[in-house]
């Protein structure tokens, strides 16, 4: 069974078509990256994946292991194990990350009827998690990227991922802002999870980030759909070339 | 039929979770009020005679004076001569039942509010008076308490064994003539705390006073009296609950703290009374006046809210800061939901030189809320130095609730440096999108996010307290979220 099948996805935001008829499917074990220009729809996937309800669906159909994933509260595709690394993190004051990680955390283990992890246990976990990544132990009780850079934001992202350990993980320019070091780190997270039970979609404008995880597919989203799809090469040519030879085929 | 009518209420509103009452019989004076009410209580409490001529005098000021509407709660007239002014679990003299013969259902009232009486089973480090309608049923620790020469028990006690210290101290910062519900209270004020603390000592516990109205149609009046003397530290926390009633109940207290030269208090309060149902029916009214007087050089009072109960809420707990370099602090998180409402902030007095207060509110409105920071920074002429910080922030959720701020700011001394910073702001739908997607439920999300908004506020809370806020601003917003 695939980890995520769409099928003829059509969405419109505020009632203005983005997404014309998307088809995609990735298998257990897969990272597949999408890359395409600015404003070409590649967050509004993604955001449409996690529920936002600005997405409107207009048509089509779409599977996450087998499941109705439209048919499902934000909340419960999270439980279930489907993880959005946001383009833009939103800061709550006041929150620590290691707070909203411990309930997120334990939302998803009652979900699955797994006992909770009590509040040294968590601790442990998490501070074993920040430590990959190589960030200091206050960072975890600051609260949830007030006052974070930009780089520093993505790694928080890539930090919540591995303590949550998604069977779906979509990371939205989750290499955007981050230094030569942190990309490292960041490759190195990616690939932890890459495991025959999860799959992992990656959106991102550079082959940077997508040289050091070897995706096993790449896909170009234009004019609203998939246009073309290919593996590193076509990354590499589009960095030589940008969108502008695509164009007729998007149209 | 009152106990079938109470059951139902307690299932259709589940969520308030002390609204259950305790059947018992009580001792309780007919509705209505004048003089041979007050001589009654006064008689049934075996008051000296000053105390009487007291509550007298407030009375008949209290004749002439009209309730005041000056804030923005509104509510239907009250009828005074609807509430009853004394009820207690207690028949004959309250002051002479030992523990022991407390009705085992008074005992497990509280226990099932999660304070036990007995001081075997009772919080570390937590000395409890429990007033339960107009009565103190028991109040734990005081013998160890007394060994440090602290006096913690009922003001009813301490009106009879330590008149002197009450007639110092009573009504010298909040006259009986102060305002319309001061001058009620002064007249008719059943029980509440007494506290005292001898020069130099450190309270080794927090004291605290748990206040339970559990008969219908009466009105609680408690009357709690904080003296720190020179250089001594208390800090002190204040707990609440009421049965779920369909009609409004009157709640009008009187809280006074003195803090001598270099003494310290810190006064906390976890305010959850009955708020009333979603539509708006039954809740507590909670006309209270707070207020504490640094009176010598170098004191500090802090007072630290969290108000979630109440249909309405209006206190201004305040300082005045009459030693020189006394400071002030006022903490506080107001949330309504559904049909609550809320007119509360502090009042800040300086007087002396180089005083120092500090105001941090913190306003959630949600469902058909309304909540109002109304807060007065007063520098008399002669605060050379003088200092405030004011920040209030609102917080909105939904579109029918409103948040007002309505600050004071009155100067007379040119050295003196006032500070009032204000915000509002709605809950974010990318915030709460931000938690969702992480797999919480939406209400977990509202919870998490406005628990962090009132992060500054709940830290100064004792650890206990700050737990039991927590729970108790998550079980308030239920609903909030459609
Ligand atoms: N709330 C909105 N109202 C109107 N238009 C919107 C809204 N949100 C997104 N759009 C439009 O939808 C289109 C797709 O936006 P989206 O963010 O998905 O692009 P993207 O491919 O992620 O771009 P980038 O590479 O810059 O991140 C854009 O034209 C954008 O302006
Ligand atoms: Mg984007």
């Amino acid at each position: 069974m695939n980890i995520l099948e769409i099928r003829n996805l059509h969405v419109s935001v505020q009632r203005k078509p983005i997404l014309c008829g998307v088809e995609l499917a990735l298998q257990p074990g897969e990272i597949h990256a999408i890359m395409g220009p600015n404003g070409s729809g590649k967050s509004t996937l993604a955001n449409l994946l996690a529920g936002r309800e600005e997405c409107q669906v207009t048509a089509g159909e779409v599977f996450y292991q087998g499941l109705d994933l439209l048919s499902l509260a934000p909340e419960e595709r999270a439980r279930a194990g489907v993880f959005l690394g946001f383009q833009h993190p939103v800061e709550i004051p006041g929150v620590s990350t290691a707070r909203l990680l411990k309930e997120a955390f334990n939302a998803r283990q009652r979900y699955r009827r797994l006992p909770e992890m009590d509040a040294i246990a968590f601790r442990d976990h998490l501070g074993a998690q920040a430590g990959k990544l190589g960030l200091p132990a206050d960072w975890l009780l600051r609260p949830v990227n007030v006052g974070f850079s930009g780089g520093e934001k993505k790694r928080n992202e890539l930090l919540q991922m591995l303590v949550l350990e998604p069977h779906l993980a979509i990371l939205d320019e989750i290499d955007s802002g981050l230094d030569i070091d942190a990309l490292a780190l960041v490759a190195e997270g990616i690939n932890a999870l890459r495991d025959p039970g999860r799959a992992t979609l990656l959106i991102t404008h550079y082959p940077r980030l997508l040289d050091r995880v070897a995706p096993d597919r790449v896909h170009v989203l234009m004019g609203g759909r998939i246009i073309v799809s290919g593996d590193m090469a076509l990354a590499r040519e589009l960095e030589r070339q940008g969108y502008g030879w695509l164009e007729e085929v998007a149209t | 039929m009152n106990n079938d009518r109470s059951q139902v209420m307690n299932t259709l509103a589940r969520s308030y979770q002390q609204g259950f009452v305790t059947p018992i019989a009580s001792d309780t004076l007919a509705q209505g009020l004048d003089e041979a009410v007050i001589r009654s209580i006064s008689a049934k409490k075996q008051e000296p005679e000053f105390m009487l001529e007291w509550r007298l005098a407030a009375y008949r000021r209290w004749l002439g004076m009209t309730e005041p509407h000056w804030s923005s709660v509104r509510y239907p007239p009250i009828d005074y001569q609807a509430i009853s002014y004394y009820s207690s679990p207690f028949f004959g003299n309250p002051g002479a039942v030992a523990l022991e013969d407390v009705d085992p259902a008074l005992l497990a009232t509280y226990e099932k509010l999660g304070i036990p009486l007995d001081e075997r089973l009772s919080l570390a480090g937590v000395a409890v008076d429990a007033v339960f309608d107009s009565v103190s049923v028991a109040t734990t620790h005081q013998k160890k308490l007394a060994e440090l020469g602290i006096l913690f028990c009922s003001m009813s006690e301490a009106i009879r064994e330590h008149g002197g210290l009450v007639r110092r101290y009573l009504g010298s910062v909040v006259p009986p003539g102060d305002n319309f519900f001061a001058a009620l209270n002064a007249a008719v004020f059943s029980d509440g705390t007494f506290c005292y603390i001898p020069p130099g000592v450190r309270c080794p516990m927090e004291l605290s006073t748990y206040f339970r109205i559990n008969a219908a149609r009466t009105g609680q009046f408690e009357r709690t009296l904080i003296i720190a003397d020179e250089y001594s530290q208390v800090r002190y926390l204040e707990g609440c609950s009421a049965p779920q009633r369909d009609r409004h109940q009157l709640h009008a207290a009187v809280v006074e703290l003195i803090a001598l030269e270099g003494a310290e208090i810190d006064y906390s309060t976890v305010q959850n009374w009955y708020p009333g149902d979603a539509e708006g029916r039954g809740g507590i009214y909670n006309f209270v006046t707070k207020r504490g007087e640094c009176r010598g050089d170098g004191s500090r009072i802090s007072w630290t809210q969290v108000e979630t109960g109440s249909a309405i809420t209006w206190k201004y707990p305040s300082v005045i800061l009459r030693g020189n370099g006394s400071s002030g602090r006022f903490h506080s998180v107001a949330l309504t939901n559904h049909h609550q409402q809320a007119d509360t902030g502090t009042k800040m007095i300086h007087i002396g030189a180089n005083t120092r207060s500090t105001i941090l509110s913190k306003g959630i409105s949600a469902g058909q809320g309304h909540n109002a920071y109304r807060g007065l920074v007063k520098v008399l002429a002669g605060a050379t130095g003088a200092r405030n910080h004011t920040q209030c922030d609102s917080l909105l959720l939904g579109g029918a609730c409103s948040a007002h701020t309505y600050p004071y700011i009155e100067v007379k001394n040119r050295s003196a440096r006032v500070e009032h910073e204000a915000t509002t702001s709605r809950i974010g739908e990318d915030q709460l999108f931000y938690c969702r997607q992480r797999g919480l439920g939406s209400e977990e999300a509202v919870s998490l996010i406005v628990n962090g908004f009132c992060q500054e506020v709940l830290r100064e809370l004792p650890m206990e307290f700050s737990v039991e806020a927590r729970k108790l601003l998550a079980v308030s917003l239920e609903g909030s979220v459609g």
